[in-house]
C-alpha cells in the first residue's frame, strides 16, 4: 500500500515538473532551430539540425546586451533597497510596540490590495513632473516601493521565528541593541534576507507594465520590453525572441544558485529548546 | 559581587499591575530564590532587576547605585535563559566568549576566561560543538558558562531548570548550589518549583499576584509560614487545612461541632482554619487521637508511607508516616495532631501566633 502511495506521488510531482519545464524546454527548443526550419518540422521535438546563430545575433547584432545591463541594474538595485528597507521595517514591527503600528500595518495591506494597471496614469504623471521619464531611476523607485510590503511581511514572519530571548541574552552579554541585530540576529535571518533578496530581484527582472509605460528609448529599456523589439509590424523572429528568452533566464538562474544556500531553513535550530 | 535593594517596586502592563509596592533587599553573595505560581510576577521582577524590564514606579538599587535607566549592558548582570539562548550560528566557545568578544577583550585573555569556566562546568571537549549538536543538560551548562565567563556581580537565573527531565534537574539543581558555593556570588534565581527552591535558597521570596507574602529562609517558610498562601505553597505534599470555629473555648470542627480536644492554642479565637503538615499527623488506632476516621488510600513510597483518611466533618486528610505502616484501606483509624505544629489561620488566611 505504502509504495502505492509512493508511485502514486512520485508520479505526481513528475507530471507537474514536466508540465512547469516544458514551456523552457520549447523556448531553448525554438532558440537553436535554424529559420528555416521553424514551420516546416511543426512540432518535433528536436529539430534535425540545431544552430547557436541566434543567439550570435542576438548578442553581437542587436540591443540585447543594453537591454540586459539595464535590467540587471533596475533588478539589483530594487532588490536590494526593498530587502533593506523591508528587513528595518520587519525588524521593528517584530521587536516593537508603537503607536500606529496596526495603521501601517493596514495601510501597506491596501497597496496590495489594487491591480497595477489602476494606478498606472497617477505613476506616471508623478514621475513624468519629476523628470524621471526614460530612466532607470523611475523603475528602481517604483519596483522598490511596491515590493516592500509583502517583502515586510515576508522578513516580519523570519523575525518571529527567531526567539526575542536572543536579543536579550546578547544585550545581557554586553550588546546595544544595534550590536544584538547586527551580531546575533542579522546572522540569523540571512535565509530570510536570501529570499527576500530573491523574490524582490525576480518580480524587477519579469516586470512588463511599468517599463513599457514609463521607458521608451531603446538605451534605457529593460529586457521584458526589450524582447518585444523583436516583434516588428510584419513578423515575429521567433528564433531570436527565444534565444534572448534562454539568456533572459540565466542571471535568474545564477541568482538562486547563489542564494539557494541561505535558503535551506534550520539555521536557527539548537538555540532554544524546541 | 552585589547588594541589590528593590524601593517600592511597581510594574504595570496597561491597566493590569503585575508587580506591587515591592520592598526587597539582597545582601552580597547571598542565594536567594523568587517563587510562586505561575503569573505571580516572579519573572517580570527578575527582567526588571536585568534592565529587560521598564520600571513603571520605584526604584532599583545595587551597591548603592540607583541602575533603573542603566542599560542591561552597564548592570554587570549575568542570566541564565530558561529557554537558553544559545547563539545558534556560534560554536560554544564563541558562545561562552561573546560578552568579551563585544568589549573586545584579547583573544587569548578570552580564551582563558572561557577555558576556566569550561572547565568549572566540564565543558572541556564541547567547546566545537554548535549548540543544535548538544543534549539539554549541555545547553543549559552553556547558558550558565557563558554566565561565569562575564565574572558577574549578580547572577540571574529564570527558571533554568524546566526544560530538562527529572533526573538532569536533579543533577543540575546541585550543580547551580555548587556553583554558588564556589563564586560566592549574589545569585537570584526564579522558579515555580518549591522542592528547588527549599534546597537552593539561602532566603526565599514567596510571591503571588505581585504581591510578596514571605521572605525568609526555608525552614522559616516551612516551619511558620506567614499566611495560608505559603503554607499551602511550600512543602509537598502540601499542608492539610481544617474548617475550625471557637465554641465554648474549645476548638471544633466547624461542619460537624465536634471538639477537637487540643490544649488552649494562642490566638484561637479569631481562628477559622487550622493547618498540619501531614508529617505531624500520626495515624493511631481507632478511638485514640484527635480525630477519627477511615482509611481511604494508601500510598507507598519506599521510605514514606501517604495515607489519606477521610475524617467526616473535616474532608480527606493525608498523613506522611512510616514506610512499613500496615494500614489497609476501609480500616478506621484515629488521627494524633502534633500540638507544637499546628498553624491558624484567620478568615483572611493570615497566620495566627
Amino acid at each position: 500500500m505504502r509504495t502505492v502511495l509512493t508511485i502514486g506521488r512520485n508520479l505526481a510531482v513528475l507530471g507537474y515538473v514536466l508540465f512547469a519545464l516544458f514551456p523552457l524546454y520549447w523556448l531553448l527548443k525554438i532558440a537553436v532551430t535554424p529559420d528555416r526550419l521553424i514551420y516546416t518540422e511543426g512540432t518535433a521535438l528536436w529539430p534535425t539540425t540545431f544552430t547557436f546563430d541566434n543567439f550570435r545575433t542576438v548578442i553581437f547584432y542587436s540591443d540585447f546586451m543594453v537591454f540586459f545591463s539595464n535590467s540587471v541594474i533596475v533588478s539589483l538595485c530594487s532588490a536590494a533597497l526593498a530587502t533593506l528597507i523591508a528587513a528595518a521595517a520587519g525588524y521593528s514591527f517584530s521587536r516593537f510596540r508603537f503607536r500606529g503600528k496596526s495603521i501601517i500595518v493596514v495601510l501597506m495591506l491596501v497597496t496590495q490590495m489594487f491591480p497595477l494597471l489602476m494606478i498606472i496614469t497617477p505613476i506616471y504623471k508623478i514621475v513624468a513632473t519629476l523628470g524621471l521619464l526614460n530612466t532607470l531611476t523611475s523603475l528602481i523607485v517604483v519596483y522598490t516601493a511596491f515590493n516592500i510590503p509583502f517583502a515586510t511581511f515576508l522578513m516580519q514572519s523570519f523575525f518571529d521565528g527567531i526567539p526575542k530571548d536572543l536579543d536579550e541574552a546578547a544585550m545581557m552579554d554586553g550588546c546595544t541593541r544595534l550590536q544584538a541585530l547586527r551580531k546575533v540576529i542579522l546572522p540569523l535571518t540571512l535565509p530570510g534576507l536570501a529570499a527576500t533578496l530573491g523574490f524582490v530581484f525576480t518580480a524587477a527582472w519579469s516586470e512588463l507594465l511599468f517599463a513599457l509605460m514609463l521607458i521608451n528609448s531603446n538605451d534605457s529599456m529593460t529586457f521584458p520590453v526589450g524582447l518585444l523589439t523583436f516583434v516588428s509590424k510584419f513578423s515575429v523572429d521567433w528564433g531570436q525572441m527565444m534565444a534572448a528568452g534562454v539568456l533572459a533566464l540565466l542571471p535568474s538562474c545564477l541568482f538562486f544558485v547563489f542564494i539557494q544556500r541561505y535558503l535551506v531553513q534550520g539555521l536557527t535550530a539548537g538555540a532554544v529548546k524546541g | 559581587m552585589a547588594r541589590i535593594d528593590i524601593v517600592d517596586l511597581c510594574k504595570r502592563f496597561g491597566n493590569i499591575e503585575v508587580i506591587s509596592n515591592v520592598n526587597l533587599s539582597f545582601e552580597e553573595g547571598e542565594f536567594i530564590v523568587l517563587v510562586g505560581p505561575s503569573g505571580c510576577g516572579k519573572s517580570t521582577l527578575l527582567r526588571m532587576i536585568a534592565g529587560l524590564e521598564s520600571i513603571t514606579k520605584g526604584d532599583i538599587i545595587m551597591n548603592d547605585q540607583r541602575v533603573n535607566d542603566l542599560p542591561p549592558r552597564d548592570r554587570n548582570i549575568a542570566m541564565v535563559f530558561q529557554s537558553y539562548a544559545l547563539y545558534p550560528h556560534m560554536n560554544v566557545e564563541r558562545n561562552m566568549g561573546f560578552s568579551m568578544e563585544i568589549k573586545r577583550t584579547p583573544p587569548d585573555t578570552r580564551r582563558q576566561h572561557v577555558d576556566k569556566a569550561a572547565a568549572i562546568l566540564g565543558l572541556g571537549s564541547l567547546m566545537e560543538r554548535l549548540p543544535k549538536a548538544l543534549s539539554g543538560g549541555q545547553r543549559q551548562r552553556v547558558a550558565m558558562g557563558r554566565a561565569i565567563v562575564r565574572d558577574p556581580s549578580a547572577f540571574l537565573f529564570d527558571e533554568p531548570l524546566s526544560n530538562l527531565d527529572a533526573a538532569l534537574r536533579v543533577e543540575m539543581r546541585l550543580e547551580i548550589a555548587r556553583l554558588h558555593q564556589r563564586l560566592g556570588s549574589t545569585m537570584v534565581y526564579v522558579t515555580h518549583d518549591q522542592v528547588e527552591a527549599l534546597t537552593l535558597a539561602d532566603r526565599i521570596v514567596v510571591l503571588d499576584h505581585g504581591v510578596v507574602q514571605q521572605v525568609g529562609t526555608p525552614m522559616e517558610l516551612y516551619e511558620s509560614p506567614a499566611n495560608r498562601f505559603v503554607a499551602r505553597f511550600i512543602g509537598s505534599p502540601t499542608m492539610n487545612l481544617i474548617e475550625v470555629a471557637m465554641e465554648d473555648q474549645q476548638l471544633t470542627m466547624k461542619s460537624t461541632h465536634s471538639a477537637i480536644p487540643l490544649p488552649a492554642l494562642v490566638g484561637a479565637e479569631s481562628a477559622t482554619q487550622l493547618g498540619i503538615r501531614p508529617e505531624h499527623l500520626e495515624p493511631m488506632p481507632a478511638g485514640k487521637g484527635h480525630v477519627q476516621g477511615e482509611v481511604e488510600v494508601v500510598e507507598r513510597l519506599g521510605s514514606d508511607s501517604f495515607v489519606y483518611v477521610q475524617v467526616p466533618g473535616a474532608g480527606r486528610l493525608l498523613s506522611r508516616c512510616n514506610g512499613n505502616t500496615r494500614l489497609q484501606a476501609g480500616e478506621a483509624v484515629g488521627l494524633s495532631l502534633d500540638p507544637a505544629h499546628l498553624h491558624l489561620f484567620d478568615e483572611k488566611g493570615q497566620a495566627l501566633r
